[in-house]
C-alpha cells in the first residue's frame, strides 16, 4: 500500500545520486594520494574533495535513506495513508536547498574544513548553515514519523505496534537527539564565528560537541540496515523472524545506549578528564550488546528459511540457502564486513588500543567498513527489494544484481583490509600525499597501492547499482503485491508496553547523555580563558 | 503443528535466546574489565587533569617560549620533552630523546588543532589549542622515528612531518650536560 511513491522515489534518487558522486570524489582521492599517481596535483583540491565526500556520505545520503525508507515503513506496515505528506515535501525541498547551499562554497574552496568542521578552522557561513537546513529537513521527517505513529495508535490502541514502525521510529527519535550536539556546536559556536559576529571560538568544547553527534550518527546510519536484517531478510528468502521480542530490545538498546559513548572520540584529547574517558569506553562496550543479540536473532532467522527448505544437519543447512537471492547475498556479505567492522570498533573501544591506532589510516578503514560495508550494502538491499513496488516494474536482471553485490564485496576488502595495514603502521589520516621516496614510508606504497584499486572496483559496482535501478524503470509494467514485512515464527499476540512505547527509553537517553556529557560540557562552557583565535579558510 | 507444540516451541526459543543474551554481556563485561586491566597495570593511562594556556601568549612568555622548547635533562634523571604544532611544522622538527628513560612530552598548538603521531609507537596525542597536552613515554631501543600531524590543520597538513631521534643513554646526558635544551634540528 505505497501510496507517496514519487516521494519515496524522490529521496531515494536524490540520496543515490549523491552517492554516485561522492563515490566518484572517493575514488579519485584514493588515487592521488597513491603511488599510482606521480604527477604533481594541487594539495588544496584533495581538501575540498574530501570535505564534499564526507559531507555529502555523512550528512545527506544516509539520512535521504533513512527518510524514504521511513516514509515507506510508514505507509506499508502501519497500512495507513502518510499524515503531513506536504510536510514531508518541505523537508525534501529544504535538504535539496541545504545541500546544494553547502556545496558550493565547498566547490570554491572556501569551506575545507571537512565534515567534522574542525574549529578554530572556519570557513564559508553558508556551508554551515546548508548543513543546517539539511538536518533542519531531516527533523521535519522525525516529526512526521512520531505523528504518523501517533494516528496509528489512536485508532489501534493497545496493539503491538508493527517491529518495522517501531525500529523506524526508535531511529528518527535517535537521529533527532544525536543531531543536536553538532546543532549547538554549529548554532552556538561556529556559525557566529563564521558571520563575523565573533572572532574566537573553544576549540576543545566544540569536539566535546562534535563528539555528542559523531558516534551516535553512526548508528542512525546503520538503522535502515538494522531494520532491513530483521524485517526484510528472513521474508525475502522465504524464512521467519526467529524473535520479534528481541528485535525490539536491540532498537531500545541502540536508542538508549549509541548516545552517551561518544567521548571516545576525545580519547586522545587534552580537554576531557580521564575519568569520563573511562566511562565512555565502558559505555562504547555496551552497544556491542544490541549487535551481538541480532547477529544470533537473524543467523536464526536465515536457519529457519534454510530448514523450511530442506537443511540439514548442524552446519548442513548453509548450502540449502537460496544463494542466488540477492537479498540473502546482501545480508551475507553484510554480516560478513560487520564482524570485521565491529571487532576493529572492538579494539577502538580502548583508550589503550586506541592511541596505537589513533587519527591512522586504521580509523578511517574502520568506518569505510562498517558504513561503507555492512551498511550501505543493505541500503542496496533496501532499494533493491522496494524497487519493484515502487516503480510496478520488476528488476532488469538479478544476475546483474549479484555481481554489483559481489563487486562492492569484494572491493570494499581490497580497499578498507590493506587500509587497515597502513593504519598500524603509523600512516597518518587526511593527507593529500605522501612521499613514497622516503624509506620510513616506502613500505606502505604497496598497502595503498591495492587500496586504489578497491576503491575503483567500488566505483564499478556503484555506478552498477545506479545503471540496475535506472533501467528498471524502463521495464515492462508488472504489477507488484503488496509490500510486506516479515513475519516472527511465533505470532506476537501483545507485547509489554515498555517495549511498545518510547517514553521511558527517551527519558532514559536523554538522561545518560546529561549524566555522561553534563559535567565536561559545563566546565569546559564555564571557563573564559578556552577561546582561541578563528582562522578563517581560503580567505585570503 | 498444535496449539501445545507452538507453545513449547516458543519456550525453547525464548530460552536459547537468553542464553546467547547471557553469553553476550559476559563477552562485554570481560572486554571492559581487560581494558581496564590493561590500563592499570601497563599505566597507559590517559592525561588525568586539564591544563589550559592561551595560544597567542606561547612566544611571549610562559613554558612554551622559543627558548624552552626541546629536551631537557630534569634533576632526577627522567627527560621532558616541549614542542608546539603551527601550521605546517613542529617546533623542534626533530625531537632529541635519550633510550631506556622516562620522558614526559608536553605539547600544545599555536593555531589550529593538530595531531602529534610517533610512528612504530602507541605515542598519539591531539594538540588543542587552549590546552596542553601531555604524554608519558619511553623508547627502549635507539633509532629514527616519522612524527608526522595525524590531524587535519588545512591545506599544508600534508606537509606537516616531523621527527624523533632516539639516542643513547650516555650520549645524551653528555649533551645536555651544559644545561639548555637539545634538539636534532638539521642533524
Amino acid at each position: 500500500m505505497l501510496e507517496n511513491r514519487k516521494l519515496i522515489l524522490a529521496h531515494f534518487w536524490l540520496a543515490f545520486a549523491a552517492f554516485g558522486l561522492a563515490l566518484l570524489m572517493g575514488a579519485w582521492q584514493m588515487f592521488v594520494r597513491s603511488p599510482l599517481y606521480t604527477w604533481i596535483s594541487n594539495p588544496e583540491w584533495y581538501y575540498r574533495s574530501l570535505t564534499a565526500h564526507g559531507t555529502v556520505m555523512g550528512y545527506v545520503f544516509p539520512t535521504l535513506v533513512a527518510m524514504g525508507f521511513g516514509y515507506a515503513i510508514t505507509e506499508s506496515a502501519l497500512k495507513q495513508r502518510l499524515v503531513g505528506v506536504r510536510w514531508a515535501w518541505v523537508g525534501f525541498w529544504l535538504i535539496v536547498t541545504g545541500s546544494i547551499m553547502a556545496m558550493v562554497p565547498v566547490a570554491l574552496g572556501r569551506a575545507s574544513v571537512l565534515y567534522t568542521f574542525y574549529p578554530p578552522l572556519i570557513g564559508n557561513a553558508f556551508y554551515y548553515i546548508g548543513v543546517v537546513l539539511v538536518v533542519v529537513g531531516s527533523w521535519i521527517w522525525v516529526a512526521l514519523m512520531s505523528i504518523n505513529l501517533r494516528v496509528w495508535r489512536r485508532t489501534h490502541p493497545g496493539e503491538p505496534v508493527p517491529l518495522a514502525m517501531f525500529a523506524n521510529v526508535a531511529g528518527s527519535y535517535l537521529w533527532a537527539w544525536t543531531a543536536v550536539g553538532a546543532a549547538l556546536e554549529l548554532l552556538l559556536q561556529i556559525i557566529p564565528v563564521a558571520l563575523g559576529w565573533r572572532t574566537t571560538i573553544d576549540a576543545g568544547l566544540a569536539r566535546v560537541f562534535f563528539s555528542w553527534t559523531l558516534h551516535a550518527i553512526v548508528y542512525f546510519w546503520l538503522m535502515p540496515t538494522y531494520i532491513a536484517y530483521y524485517t526484510i531478510v528472513p521474508r525475502a528468502i522465504g524464512g521467519r523472524l526467529y524473535s520479534d521480542t528481541m528485535g525490539r530490545i536491540a532498537f531500545i538498546l541502540f536508542l538508549v545506549v549509541a548516545m552517551p559513548i561518544g567521548i571516545h572520540h576525545t580519547f586522545a584529547d587534552p580537554q576531557v578528564g580521564a575519568g569520563f574517558k573511562f566511562i565512555h569506553s565502558a559505555f562504547t562496550a555496551l552497544v556491542a550488546l544490541p549487535t551481538l543479540l541480532t547477529v544470533f536473532t537473524i543467523c536464526a532467522s536465515v536457519e529457519i528459511a534454510a530448514r523450511l527448505r530442506g537443511g540439514r544437519g548442524p552446519f548442513g543447512w548453509i548450502p540449502a540457502l537460496p544463494w542466488r537471492n540477492p537479498i540473502m547475498l546482501a545480508v551475507a556479505f553484510s554480516f560478513v564486513l560487520l564482524g570485521f567492522g565491529g571487532a576493529g570498533g572492538l579494539i577502538n573501544m580502548s583508550y589503550q588500543l586506541d592511541s596505537a591506532v589513533h587519527n591512522t589510516q586504521w580509523i578511517t578503514g574502520h568506518f569505510h567498513l562498517i558504513f561503507g560495508g555492512a551498511i550501505v550494502i543493505m541500503y542496496f538491499a533496501i532499494a533493491y527489494d522496494l524497487w519493484p513496488h515502487l516503480t510496478g516494474r520488476a528488476l532488469p536482471s538479478l544476475k546483474l544484481v549479484r555481481t554489483q553485490l559481489w563487486l562492492w564485496f569484494v572491493g570494499m576488502i581490497v580497499t578498507t583490509f590493506p587500509w587497515h595495514w597502513v593504519g598500524i603502521l603509523g600512516m597518518p589520516r587526511r593527507m593529500a600525499y605522501y612521499d613514497y621516496a622516503d624509506p620510513a614510508i616506502a613500505p606502505q606504497a604497496f598497502s595503498v597501492t591495492l587500496s586504489a584499486i578497491g576503491a575503483f572496483i567500488l566505483l564499478i559496482s556503484g555506478l552498477l547499482f545506479l545503471f540496475i535501478l535506472a533501467t528498471a524503470h524502463r521495464q515492462p509494467a508488472s504489477e507488484a503485491s503488496e509490500y510486506r514485512f516479515s513475519l516472527p515464527i511465533h505470532p506476537v499476540r501483545s507485547v509489554p508496553l515498555a517495549l511498545n512505547t518510547f517514553a521511558i527509553w527517551v527519558a532514559l537517553m536523554i538522561g545518560l547523555t546529561i549524566t555522561n556529557y553534563g559535567y565536561p560540557i559545563l566546565t569546559l562552557a564555564a571557563r573564559s580563558d578556552t577561546s582561541v583565535p578563528a582562522v578563517y579558510v581560503g580567505a585570503q | 503443528m498444535t496449539v501445545q507444540e507452538d507453545h513449547h516451541g516458543a519456550e525453547v526459543a525464548v530460552r536459547t535466546e537468553k542464553r546467547w543474551a547471557i553469553i553476550s554481556v559476559l563477552i562485554i563485561i570481560l572486554l571492559a574489565v581487560l581494558a581496564a586491566f590493561a590500563g592499570i597495570h601497563r599505566a597507559t593511562m590517559p592525561q588525568a587533569r586539564v591544563e589550559t594556556i592561551d595560544p597567542t601568549r606561547l612566544h611571549v612568555s610562559g613554558e612554551f617560549v622559543e627558548s624552552n622548547l626541546g629536551s631537557m635533562l630534569e634533576s632526577n634523571g627522567t627527560v621532558t620533552v616541549r614542542a608546539i604544532g603551527q601550521q605546517y611544522s613542529f617546533t623542534p622538527a626533530c625531537l632529541l630523546v635519550p633510550a631506556q628513560t622516562p620522558i614526559t612530552l608536553r605539547a600544545t598548538s599555536a593555531d589550529v588543532v593538530h595531531g602529534i603521531l610517533i610512528q612504530a609507537t602507541n605515542v598519539n596525542a591531539m594538540l588543542v589549542p587552549g590546552y596542553v597536552s601531555e604524554q608519558f613515554m619511553r623508547f627502549e631501543k635507539t633509532g629514527d622515528y616519522l612524527m608526522p600531524c595525524q590531524e587535519f590543520c588545512s591545506f599544508g597538513h600534508e606537509g606537516m612531518w616531523g621527527k624523533v631521534k632516539v639516542i643513547d643513554k650516555a650520549a645524551f646526558a653528555e649533551r645536555a650536560k651544559n644545561g639548555g635544551r637539545l634538539s636534532c634540528v638539521g642533524e
